[in-house]
């Protein structure tokens, strides 16, 4: 429109630009380019390899990572819909806190969860052994492993996605809605499955797409689980592990074209006309649950589910208490001390980790917080041409699996590149926290958006026709009032930087290893103790960073989905 | 303190055309209203005062300075927004400091407007106040008084009474008008509202699809509308086609099918579509017969209540058409009753033969 604004607009997308180029866009396309090589020259050989004959298992991996990820956004479904639709429409005792008790899923960190399961469930878990004992049995009577136990831990870490949006839809629909459905002759069935069912559906469609995706990316359930069992997210780990770099970016980008093609199906799906509510400030509305003995049914499942979902946390805290080696071949651990939790003030090979998950989660998090403030400022606020393009590009992150983020960042940055001034970044300590900045700049991006799209344009209006410069206005009014949303995403970033497994597994060095590297190399040595005390050590900080974001900036998680 | 000058302002959003070969020019002191239905403009005319748009063409001038492409922080003008866009994170008084600090004067001077202006619009036992925890209208004096502190050359107001309750905005309208007199500032006042228009400006003019219609006094933009769209928007009117006969040197509407004596006689008569309009509250009726020229014999319709008016609604003999009456209450006894046979008058002194307005 004006000169002066154009030039505004231009100065705040330039270094968007080069960052998203350089660290999302080129190593992309780097590794695109690397699966057509194949000693040198540039072939479909390994597409043809993949697909063909010769190599069975990448056809069969590909196949059970969208079988298991179907059968996730079932079992998920399944467990989150009714949860949802009970814990929003019916008053019982105790309802608050047992919906506040549904998300607990959330705080521990995918590797942290599927070890915690491993341990309850696992062929030497604590449950089935102590069935065994009670009932005096010659066997375990069950144990998860290989493809039941993945889909148990998906379904555990991802039902909150479906419990979250499906529970948010519901507190948006008009109560009168219903209650004029009800008044024209429809029966309460009738009602739930003409008026409400059809309501949920954009919540159900997201909430499937995301675990759809969340899935078809878990790395740390199969990793610790799978056995023989394949998987395309292990697989593309396992071939650059044998050095195999061109079949690694090969899976790598038939993986991201799935990803991929399902964000721009759920931006698509997310642009249509949906069914959004005319009417505003709805009431909730939940019938009291009068009928004393459903009443009670409803309370006693309440608690029997919270004990399935908090033994997880429970069994971590307790193992965190086993000192090394006095656990080897009984059944149940005898002794208990604070020595993990000593060795770590103490043994600076203990304490590393943890200083440098800290550190890097940091770095990343500081990086995220900038970029994430301006780009989102960028998007939400200025128009220029490509917006939608860029909007796509600062999302890709988020729907590439970090397997993948992971194997782009080793392919562009294993030789010097301008974005790297020159320098090799793979095998040094920086790497790390560039791979956690790439992977959590769409959270911040997120989170910051939502916020400034609630800011009406009449602010800054105001603030430029009382005589303030943009610079001046961007400081003292938009950003104190964008500060909660860039904050809250931030914080997320970082508790999901300290827990991040998958990019640190296939990007650590000797001198940045963190807290889950630390974890994955104390249960090679059966010191299940110290890793459960590392494993607490990421649930605090969590904790800690979700009450801070939900006290101090009323965040609830589940905005930052 | 300036005048705005506008000369020849187009403004087009690609393919639409905003604002159309507007001319204005807008005196010192002056309190003008841009009235119009929404769309027509004039908000986007306000925001090419204030510099938020820049005129595709055309020429904006404060005094005797080009302004046209100037950006908004400087161009020295207080603007209230509709919803108006206080800062939520900062006290009244932040508020209202906001465009002293920006100019950088002292603590102490900025202590001291920020007062006097607050103490203008009452709101000084509010200074501490974060501003989400006033009312509607003590927002709107927030803002007005943030927009005011800055002794702006000219005040710009985008529909500042429409988020507030009816009686609210009878207050506040008196309220912007006392502190308007007591500024002597120029200000632009953009409303939809007629009422708030004809009550409070100097001039006013009236805007549709992206054409200025008429500039005038509210009196004159009342009592003699050059056409039938501002006719009809500003005030109620009862509108009818006429034509021009030659043979009989008088005015003719089909509908009544007669002739229409109107003084003075149109001299501005043309081979264009006309309309008369009449006021309903210049129309006489009566029970009894009535003489002179434009009596017409109809039936009552509706009588519709209204506490200080009644309106009534008739329909003229044997015409498929309906003529809306407005006396004020003087007691039941002279409400005209549904189905009475009446007599209607147009005195030929209240009739305004209108022409028709350009449809787009």
């Amino acid at each position: 429109m004006l000169k002066a604004e154009k030039r505004k607009t231009l100065l705040l997308l330039i270094p968007i630009v080069l960052i998203l180029v350089g660290y999302v866009l080129y190593p992309s396309l780097e590794t695109l380019l690397e699966s057509f090589k194949k000693s040198g020259s540039l072939t479909l050989q390994n597409y043809i390899d993949f697909f063909g004959p010769k190599a069975q298992s990448n056809l069969e991996a590909l196949w059970n990572s969208v079988y298991i990820s179907l059968l996730s956004v079932l079992f998920s479904a399944l467990i989150g819909v009714p949860l949802a639709y009970i814990f929003t429409r019916y008053h019982f005792p105790g309802r608050s806190f047992f919906s506040g008790i549904a998300i607990m899923p959330i705080v521990l960190p995918s590797l942290v969860g599927v070890m915690a399961f491993m341990w309850l469930y696992g062929e030497v878990g604590l449950i089935p052994n102590m069935i065994k004992d009670i009932f005096n049995l010659e066997e375990v009577p069950f144990s998860i492993g290989g493809i039941t136990g993945i889909l148990i831990v998906h379904a555990y870490t991802m039902y909150p996605y479906f419990y979250m949006t499906v529970s948010s839809a519901l507190n948006n629909v008009d109560p009168s809605l219903e209650e004029s459905a009800a008044s024209l002759g429809s029966g309460r069935f009738g009602v739930f499955w003409k008026v409400t069912f059809p309501l949920l559906t954009p919540a159900l469609v997201a909430a499937s797409l995301l675990v759809f995706m969340v899935s078809m990316a878990s790395f740390s359930a199969p990793f610790l689980l799978a056995g023989g069992f394949r998987v395309l997210s292990l697989q593309i780990y396992f071939s650059k592990i044998n050095g195999n770099l061109e079949m690694a970016a090969t899976q790598s980008v038939i993986l991201s074209i799935i990803s991929i093609s399902f964000l721009l199906f759920m931006r698509w799906f997310q642009n249509r006309k949906d069914y959004r509510m005319g009417t505003k400030g709805i009431g909730a509305h939940r019938s009291e649950v009068s009928n004393p003995f459903l009443k009670w049914l409803m309370v006693t499942l309440g608690v029997m589910a919270m004990i399935i979902l908090l033994l997880p946390h429970a069994v971590l805290a307790i193992l965190s208490f086993v000192p090394e080696g006095s656990w080897t071949w009984e059944t149940y651990p005898t002794a208990f001390n604070f020595e993990n939790y000593r060795l770590l003030f103490e043994d600076p090979t203990i304490w590393d980790p943890v200083r440098n998950s800290l550190f890097m989660a940091f770095v990343a998090c500081l990086g995220c917080f900038l970029f994430g403030m301006i780009t989102s400022y960028a998007l939400v606020k200025r128009k220029f041409i490509g917006k939608n393009l860029l909007d796509i590009l600062v999302m890709i992150p988020w729907a590439l699996p970090a397997t993948v983020v992971g194997m782009n960042l080793i392919l562009a940055f294993n030789k010097g590149t301008p974005f790297s001034f020159g320098q090799v970044l793979v095998g040094t300590y920086w790497i790390l926290p560039l791979a956690y900045f790439v992977r959590f700049i769409p959270l911040v991006v997120r989170s910051t958006s939502a916020v400034l799209e609630q800011l009406d344009d009449s602010i800054e209006e105001a603030a430029q026709s009382l005589g303030a410069k943009w610079l001046y206005t961007f400081r003292r009014v938009v950003l104190p009032m964008i500060m909660p949303g860039v904050l809250s995403g931030t914080l997320l970033a970082f508790v999901q930087a300290v827990g991040e497994f998958p990019t640190s597994v296939l990007l650590y060095t000797l001198d940045n290893r963190p807290i889950s590297i630390e974890i994955m190399n104390q249960l090679r040595l059966f010191n299940l103790g110290q890793a459960a005390a590392f494993g607490m050590i990421q649930v605090g900080l969590i904790a800690i960073v979700m009450i801070i974001s939900y006290k101090f900036f009323g965040v609830k998680s589940e905005n930052t989905l | 303190m300036s005048s705005v000058t506008l000369s020849n302002i187009t403004k087009r959003f690609g393919d639409f055309t905003a604002v159309e070969n507007l001319d204005l020019v807008i005196k010192e002191g002056e309190f003008f209203t841009f009235l119009g239905p929404s769309g027509c403009g004039k908000t986007t005319t306000l925001r090419m005062i204030a510099g938020f748009y820049y005129p595709t063409e055309g020429k904006v001038k404060f005094n005797e300075k080009d302004m046209t492409t100037v950006s908004p922080e400087n161009r020295n003008t207080g603007m209230v927004f509709q919803n108006y866009a206080l800062f939520p994170h900062m006290t009244v008084f932040e508020n209202v400091a906001f465009g002293l600090k920006v100019r950088k004067k002292k603590k102490v001077e900025i202590k001291k407007r920020v007062e006097d202006v607050l103490e203008k619009v009452r709101l000084k036992p509010f200074i501490d106040r974060q501003v989400s925890q006033l009312s509607g209208g003590q927002q709107q004096r927030v803002a007005l008084a943030r927009a005011l502190v800055i002794e702006p050359d000219i005040l710009l107001l985008d529909e500042p009474l429409s988020n507030l309750d009816a009686r609210l905005r009878d207050e506040m309208r008196n309220e912007i008008l006392r502190l308007q007199r007591e500024y002597g500032i120029t200000t632009i006042y953009v409303t939809h509202d007629q009422v708030e228009a004809l009550t409070m400006s100097d001039r006013i003019a009236v805007f549709n699809v992206g054409n200025c219609q008429q500039i005038g006094t509210p009196t004159e933009i009342y009592n003699h509308p050059v056409n039938d769209f501002v006719a009809e928007f500003i005030g109620e009117t009862n509108l009818l086609d006429v034509r021009w006969r030659k043979e009989k040197e008088a005015f003719y509407s089909e509908d009544l099918n007669s002739s229409i004596v109107v003084t003075p006689s149109g001299s501005e008569v043309e081979d264009a579509p006309l309309k008369m309009s009449i006021r309903p509250e210049a129309i006489e009726v009566s029970g009894s017969e009535l003489s002179g020229p434009n009596v017409y014999v109809g039936k009552v319709h509706l009588v519709q209540f209204t506490g200080e008016a009644v309106h009534s609604f008739i329909a003229l003999h044997d015409r498929n058409m309906f003529i809306k009456v407005t006396d004020l209450n003087k007691g039941p006894s002279t409400y005209l009753k549904e189905n009475d046979e009446v007599y209607v008058q147009f005195p030929p002194s209240q009739i305004r033969i209108v022409p028709k307005a350009a449809k787009e």
